[in-house]
């Protein structure tokens, strides 16, 4: 791709961290669904079998929390919701047919983006509160066993959410072509952000030429 | 390899479309009974327990009651707990002491709540075994556990509990306790004739004065196999808080149980969702025949 003519949607340390959070996510939602799927539990051999898996699964599960944290930090500002936002939401329908709304005017993420930015790291601190509630043997000896048992509900609860939502990620971001881009090299083309992120593209355009001029 | 079992009727996280060896299911269930009110707290019971399962545990310290260690532990399968209490309606001290540990129960919470398939076991005979080789030291079975029994080495990772001496029991032996008990106070023999000679030690309490004597064989958790003759079985928190109805915890069940197949359904219908939109909507790619002159 010409990168003069493309646009950076995402700077380096934040496609670094995407991809790093992806692997670990990888081995811990495979050595988690082990653990809930008993048919599944071969699973746990990518992680070099059951008490492998047992021991390097919270680890993992800490360190995608800390790379979590750095991409909140990044990102938080441009996943605000606002008002416009209810726009998408009433046009959901046509959204999920490709049909692009002009008056949609959606800024660098939009609304269902914005959610799932929010619901990602809503869940993972509740992972990692539960996770730590039943870490053994480290933590969970300094919890309550009726405190442990809620934990283990809700950390499994809340992985599971954790999962479908990727998968829609994973889906919608193979879906719209040109996504994947945006998160690989970080490059979009100007085409693919007028078209989906149209408030996005003027704002950036507009902070180029200033520069230049 | 642990011993070769054929007649294994639960087994922790394992499918019911793929079960244990279960064949040797003729049976006859098993109860441990003990008698709390011919105890005399010797623990001799504690050091029959160390001696047969080959564990030393630390001496403890002496922390001004008679417990010793002070709770069970990974060495400790089984703990004689002392308690002192003042009963108002006789003016009477008494001086109350159980023998814990497993209660090998017949739902039990530590089965259900293990996410290893194998690590737990419950016997033909009713015996609930951990298979160490399979444990991950995942601590579910602690939280499982009603009666809060299981424990984790330091030393494996691994948890440990009372076998019941499923090793003796196989061959035809009673429990090590069983055999050791100077005072005929623990006894061993089918859930029924335990549950038959335990009536017979209730009605002897009665009429000595203990109106609430009884036997404790929860309900809660399918019974247990092993079960207390208590003179106050009205009251069984008084025997260092033995669960009045002890029962696996709905937040237990509720991950083991609905849990999984609304998961399963979900993420069947989010993977179907993807794939009837990606062929119905199709790709969402840039029109083509206006072509960005720009990128």
């Amino acid at each position: 791709m010409n990168k003069r003519n493309s646009l950076l949607r995402t700077p380096y340390s934040v496609r670094i961290s995407h991809w790093l959070v992806v692997l670990c996510f990888f081995l811990v939602a495979m050595s988690g669904l082990s653990w809930f799927f008993p048919s599944l539990n071969w699973l746990n051999n990518l992680l070099g079998g059951p008490q492998l898996a047992r021991i390097l699964h919270p680890f993992l599960g800490v360190v995608i929390f800390a790379f979590l944290v750095f991409m909140f930090l990044r990102l938080a500002k441009y996943n605000i919701l606002e008002a416009e936002d209810r726009k998408w939401f009433g046009n959901l329908g046509k959204v999920l047919k490709g049909e692009h709304v002009e008056e949609l005017e959606t800024g660098k993420y939009n609304a269902g983006q914005k959610l799932l930015f929010w619901a990602i790291m809503g869940l993972i601190s509740v992972l990692l509160i539960s996770g730590i509630v039943i870490w053994r043997p480290y933590f969970a000896p300094f919890f309550s066993i009726p405190l442990i048992r809620i934990g283990l509900f809700v950390h499994a609860l809340a992985g599971v959410l954790m999962m479908l939502l990727i998968i829609g990620h994973i889906y919608l971001a193979f879906w719209v072509k040109g996504s994947i881009d945006s998160m690989s090299t970080g490059y979009v083309s100007r085409k693919w952000a007028r078209t989906h992120h149209p408030r996005w593209y003027r704002q950036i355009t507009a902070n180029r030429s200033e520069k230049e001029h | 390899m642990s011993m070769q079992s054929q007649d294994i009727i639960k087994r922790s996280a394992t499918n019911e479309l793929t079960p244990a060896a279960q064949v040797r299911d003729k049976k006859v269930q098993v109860a441990k009974l003990i008698d709390v009110t011919t105890c005399i707290g010797c623990k001799a019971c504690q050091v029959a327990c160390s001696e047969w399962n080959d564990l030393r545990d630390e001496v403890g310290e002496n922390f001004g009651v008679y417990d010793n260690p002070r709770d069970l532990t990974p060495d400790t399968w089984t703990l004689m707990r002392f308690d002192e209490y003042e009963n108002t309606e006789s003016g009477k001290l008494e001086w109350l002491i159980r023998k814990d540990g497993c209660m090998h129960c017949d739902e039990p919470g530590c089965l259900t709540a293990c996410p290893q398939p194998g690590a737990i076991v419950q016997y033909a005979n009713g015996i609930v075994d951990f298979i160490s080789e399979e444990c991950i030291g995942c601590g579910y079975c602690i939280a499982g556990c009603p009666f809060d029994v299981p424990r984790i080495s330091q030393k494996d990772n691994k948890a440990y509990k009372c076998t019941l001496c499923s090793d003796r029991v196989a061959v035809g032996q009673e429990p090590a306790c069983v055999k050791t008990c100077p005072t005929g106070a623990i006894r061993f023999g089918s859930k029924e004739d335990m549950l038959h000679y335990g009536e017979e030690r209730v009605e002897e309490l009665k009429g000595r004065g203990f109106a609430g004597a009884g036997i404790y064989d929860p309900a809660g958790v399918g019974g247990t196999h092993v079960v207390y003759v208590l003179q106050h079985a009205d009251k069984p928190e008084l025997y260092h808080k033995l669960p009045t109805d002890p029962r696996i915890s709905n937040a237990i069940y509720g991950w083991k149980g609905w849990l999984k197949p609304v998961a399963a359904l979900a993420f069947f219908a989010t993977l179907a969702g993807a794939l009837f939109h990606y062929v119905g909507v199709g790709p969402q790619t840039l029109d083509d025949e206006d072509t960005d002159k720009e990128g």
